[in-house]
């Protein structure tokens, strides 16, 4: 019964309808039932919980889906960035994009209404169908056809048997096969794969699984950032952390509270072949403890791929980089700065940027009050010569370690209490120092000090410590979606893999003596081995009711009831629909609008 | 500052040899099935092939009154029926299966047809399929052993990988027996293409992994993937031969004498029927969806270790995402009432085209946080 060269010209054929009750898919209709706004609602919302408005919504979704993958998005790694960076190149097309929420596709008004539509056609669909397959697992399985060898399968044979030996023993032996199977009015009907339906069902259902845990994590999650220099710690509270995203249910004042600390930090590099400088070892060695009680510190390392969750949090490793201690003396010989500084990575041989900001330098050489910073480039393998290249790292291990700094005076800004970029000099209010002519620069091997012209003191390179950013992630809901996708896979397979179809058998008494044996299976359209069961079903019957020798009447007795197909007008007669019995026990059958009787092909 | 694991050159070498070894291999494989498919134009297509016609005849002879013989009828699409015949000796349990098919849907005698030198050539093909198979498989082996890890950390390593399974899948359908051998010629055309593309463009040296890729996921994931690419793969070029099939048949039944686009009737006579093709895609597609659903849930959750979220919107999840939802596009119009055939066929060619822009599209042309070492 394989149906797939079906014109679309050609009515549908009717054994398609047959099969289709074998799934939960709704009935099709075809307009608007009754009048009035009742009756329009009524045939709107069929349509909207119609297979086929199901499928034109499916693909709308992944139509939709595309353009968040082809521009950048906000809610993406570094969106914002990347988003204004784009926005600065197509300056035309951007508030038209901004408009129509490119740029933030999965939350925009038109893929939610794609989305919701498709959950609430789900619903409608889905939700009546549980209950009405609930309702069939509580009935038999729909009696057999008045005519068994009109079924698109089907097998006869003519015994001498006694026709109810012959019903009874199909009844047994479809048991025996795990059909769910019931003898009435002289034939068995029987049903197996029920799991099918439950699968399927399963499936759909868990979709809303998938799509609560969704809803909650947007609801509820929040994630922060926090950059630590080896040694340092900090308190999970707002004002530690260096910025903090929340949502509805998870603001700053819900925080998890915890403690962490670096203790330290390692990095292994490729050091040869054409992937020179990869990464290929980050581990963050920690210590930590939740809420307030400092007793329950533990030690635990934190790698790329291996989060630390502490408390209702997660704590990622994200980057990582280098933090020169560099300290500086006034022109009397004060320490008046002394610290590790991280420095941005500006690529993948770590050549990394930052700044020095000496706030409480004092009084300069002129007896005024003054500030200094410094600006400047870390190279954890520094070339020999800048010549042609300026400051660039050639590895990202710490082979030779280098800082270039540039020297500046006078305001920093930093008194004026507004909130000042930490990687970054303001120099409106600063000029550059000045030696032998150039303005002041210096480039400084570990250990070396640089004395700043006009008596400004003196800058030490001292050492170098390595830093690591953190993503502090509260996200509830993970557990939710994560039982939703199994579910949807065991659902799957079932639905998938699981086939559902109906054996029907009648034996009956002929008039000259004998017993006709009729057996009829019907299957979705994609299983052939509904044919082939119902064969070795056929064969162990015959232990019960062998086959008389006069075989070839049985098989002209076949042609009368239904004939060839070559004498047939087109496909539909010979693989006619299953005439309805009238039995009272088929409620599924002689409810169904989709499967009409067909009368033409009566005798 | 500790050194990074090292690389063992030799192997590497090796490996790049044997994949080599195994293109050359491939090639010549084709070759043989072209001429398989060329002299096969030449001996009669029997619409229906001798073999079969004289087995069903011969089930019938011995079934003789002692042993219990059971027909099937069934009920084909244009109106026509078929029949299986199951026979089994009374008194014993074994059972004989025979299994005939009408007129209706006959599928072709394969592509040597009924000519000799065109079936040696087939069987050639095959043992150089197999051949090619060993060298590539021991490519994969020797890469990973190079390094110590899953041979599947960048593009290079994933098509070839990918290329393998496609490769493997049709030679264990053929050592079940299958009748399969029509996809010879397709399967080692593919499997060329992906390694071409792999060792020119793709190619990178062999070596560890950056960090973001230390993970047992790696091999659950990645493996997965590349198992439904090869599978995704299979089917697609199922439908293609089923879209063609049909319009050949449709074409035939206008009275046409060739196949579509011009190509020769004797093609398209020596393949398998229509609906052969048709439920060897869903079936296919249907398999391998499940398991693609997995590949995706178990992405995520490496994800949700290495970054922090489950799901970003990057664009290799998005893509992901759109080739589910096209496939389960393609499962439901099958089960939509005037989307079977050919419609249905057409969105499980959008699905495929989803799954290479997501494959090579994305990975070339779209930056996002799925970079692999080299490209
Ligand atoms: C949320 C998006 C949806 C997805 C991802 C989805 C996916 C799937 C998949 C993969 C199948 C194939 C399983 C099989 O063939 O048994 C399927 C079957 C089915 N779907 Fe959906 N579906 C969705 C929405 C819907 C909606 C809205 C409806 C109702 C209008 C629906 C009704 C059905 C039915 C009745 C079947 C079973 C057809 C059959 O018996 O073969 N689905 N769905």
């Amino acid at each position: 019964m394989s149906n797939t060269t079906t014109e679309t010209e050609q009515p549908p054929a009717p054994e398609d309808g047959a099969a289709e009750r074998l799934s939960t898919a709704p009935v099709e209709s075809d307009g608007p039932t009754g009048i009035g706004a009742f009756g329009w609602a009524r045939w709107m919302w069929r349509q909207l919980t119609s297979m086929r408005v199901a499928l034109i919504l499916l693909f709308l979704l992944s139509l939709a889906a595309i353009p968040g993958s082809l521009i950048p998005q906000y809610q993406n790694g570094q969106g914002q960035l990347k988003v204004e960076a784009w926005k600065a190149r197509h300056a035309t097309v951007a508030p038209v994009y901004e408009k129509l929420q490119l740029f933030d596709v999965y939350s925009s008004v038109w893929f939610s209404a794609i989305y919701i539509l498709l959950f609430v056609s789900l619903a409608g669909c889905i939700v009546p169908r549980t209950w009405q397959f609930v309702g069939v697992l509580r009935s038999q399985p729909p009696a057999a056809p008045r005519n068994l060898t009109r079924m698109p399968v089907h097998a006869v044979w003519r015994t001498e048997a006694d026709a109810d030996r012959v019903n009874a023993a199909a009844h047994r032996l479809l048991r025996k096969r795990g059909f769910r199977a019931h003898l009435s009015g002289g034939a068995v009907a029987a049903e197996k794969g029920y799991l099918r339906e439950v699968g399927n069902l399963l499936f759909h259902l868990s979709l809303f699984a998938l799509l609560g845990g969704f809803a909650w994590a947007s609801l509820a999650s929040g994630t922060g950032g926090k950059l630590m220099v080896e040694g340092e710690g900090y308190s999970n509270t707002i004002t530690q952390l260096d910025d903090f995203n929340g949502t509805r249910f998870y603001g700053n004042q819900d925080l998890d509270p915890f403690y962490l600390k670096l203790n330290g930090f390692t990095s292994k590099f490729q050091t040869k072949g054409d992937q020179i400088g990869a990464a290929r070892q980050f581990t963050a060695n920690v210590e930590y403890y939740a809420g307030g009680d400092e007793s329950k510190l533990k030690k635990s390392t934190i790698e790329v791929n291996h989060p630390l969750e502490i408390g209702g949090s997660k704590v990622y490793l994200i980057g990582h980089g280098y933090a020169p201690v560099i300290s500086v003396k006034n022109g009397k010989g004060d320490v008046v700065y002394r610290g590790a500084v991280p420095f941005l990575p500006q690529d993948g041989n770590l050549t990394s940027t930052g700044v020095v900001k000496v706030s409480d330098y004092g009084l300069g050489p002129d007896g005024n009050k003054t500030q200094l910073g410094f600006s400047g480039f870390f190279l954890p393998t520094a070339p020999l010569s800048f010549e042609g290249t300026g400051p660039v790292s050639l590895f990202p291990g710490d082979a030779a370690p280098e800082l270039v700094l540039n020297a500046f005076s006078g305001d920093l800004g930093t008194d004026s209490g507004l909130p000042q970029n930490v990687y970054q000099l303001n120099t409106r209010k600063l000029t550059q120092l000045v030696q032998d002519g150039e303005p002041a620069k210096a480039r400084l091997k570990l250990g070396e000090g640089w004395t700043l012209p006009d008596g400004y003191g003196s800058v030490t390179f001292e050492g170098y410590k390595q830093w690591a950013s953190f993503n502090v992630s509260h996200r509830p809901g993970n557990a939710i979606a994560l039982a939703g996708g199994v579910l949807a896979i065991l659902g799957l397979i079932g639905s998938l893999f699981i086939q559902r179809r109906r054996i029907w058998v009648r034996a009956v008494a002929l008039p000259g003596g004998g017993t006709q044996v009729e057996l009829a299976g019907l299957a979705r359209s994609e299983s052939a081995k509904i044919a082939e069961e119902l064969a070795e079903l056929a064969v162990d019957l015959q232990d019960d009711a062998p086959a008389s020798e006069e075989e070839d009447d049985a098989a002209a007795s076949e042609e009368d009831a239904a004939p060839a197909a070559s004498e047939g007008e087109g496909g539909a007669t010979e693989t006619d629909v299953p005439e309805e019995t009238g039995v009272p026990t088929a409620p599924e059958a002689s409810s169904d609008p989709a499967v009409p009787a067909d009368q033409k092909s009566k005798e | 500052m500790q050194l990074a694991s090292a690389v063992d050159p030799q192997l590497a070498d090796l490996s790049n040899k044997l994949i080599y070894s195994a293109m050359v291999v491939y090639t010549l494989a084709m070759f043989a099935h072209m001429i398989e498919w060329t002299f096969g134009s030449r001996g009669a297509v029997a619409v229906r092939s001798k073999e079969q016609a004289g087995s069903l005849a011969e089930t019938v002879a011995t079934a003789e009154k002692k042993a219990k013989k059971v027909t099937v009828t069934v009920a084909g699409a244009g109106g026509g029926t078929t029949t299986l015949t199951r026979t089994a000796v009374a008194g014993e349990g074994a059972t004989v299966v025979t299994s005939g098919r009408g007129a209706d849907e006959e599928d072709g005698p394969g592509a040597a047809g009924t000519n000799e030198k065109a079936d040696l050539a087939g069987r050639i093909a095959v043992s150089l399929t197999v051949l090619g198979a060993v060298l590539h498989a021991g490519g994969i082996v020797t890469r990973g052993l190079s390094v110590s890890r899953w041979p599947w950390g960048n593009m290079y390593e994933f098509s070839c990988a990918f290329a393998f399974a496609m490769t493997a899948a049709y030679l264990v359908l053929l050592a079940t027996r299958k009748n399969v051998r029509w996809l010879g010629l397709p399967v080692v055309l593919a499997g060329l293409l992906t390694l071409g593309i792999a060792t020119t463009v793709l190619y990178t040296d062999s070596e560890q992994l950056v960090p973001a890729l230390h993970s047992p996921w790696l091999a659950i994931h990645v493996s997965t993937a590349i198992f439904c690419g090869g599978a995704f793969y299979a089917a697609f070029i199922a439908t293609l031969l089923y879209l063609g099939k049909d319009s050949f048949d449709k074409r035939t039944a206008a009275g046409l004498t060739t196949g579509p686009l011009g190509t020769s009737a004797s093609i398209w006579r020596r393949l398998p029927a229509a609906s052969t093709f048709d439920k060897l895609s869903y079936r296919i597609n249907a398999l391998v969806f499940p398991l693609w659903t997995f590949t995706i849930i178990a992405g995520a959750i490496w994800a949700e270790a290495a970054w922090g979220k489950y799901w970003e919107w990057d664009p290799k999840e998005t893509w992901s995402f759109i080739t589910w939802v096209a496939y389960a596009c393609y499962l439901h119009a099958r089960a939509t009432a005037g989307w079977k055939g050919r419609k249905a066929a057409y969105l499980a060619l959008a699905a495929f085209a989803c799954w290479l822009f997501n494959y090579y599209g994305v990975n070339i042309f779209v930056t996002g946080k799925h970079s692999y070492a080299g490209i």
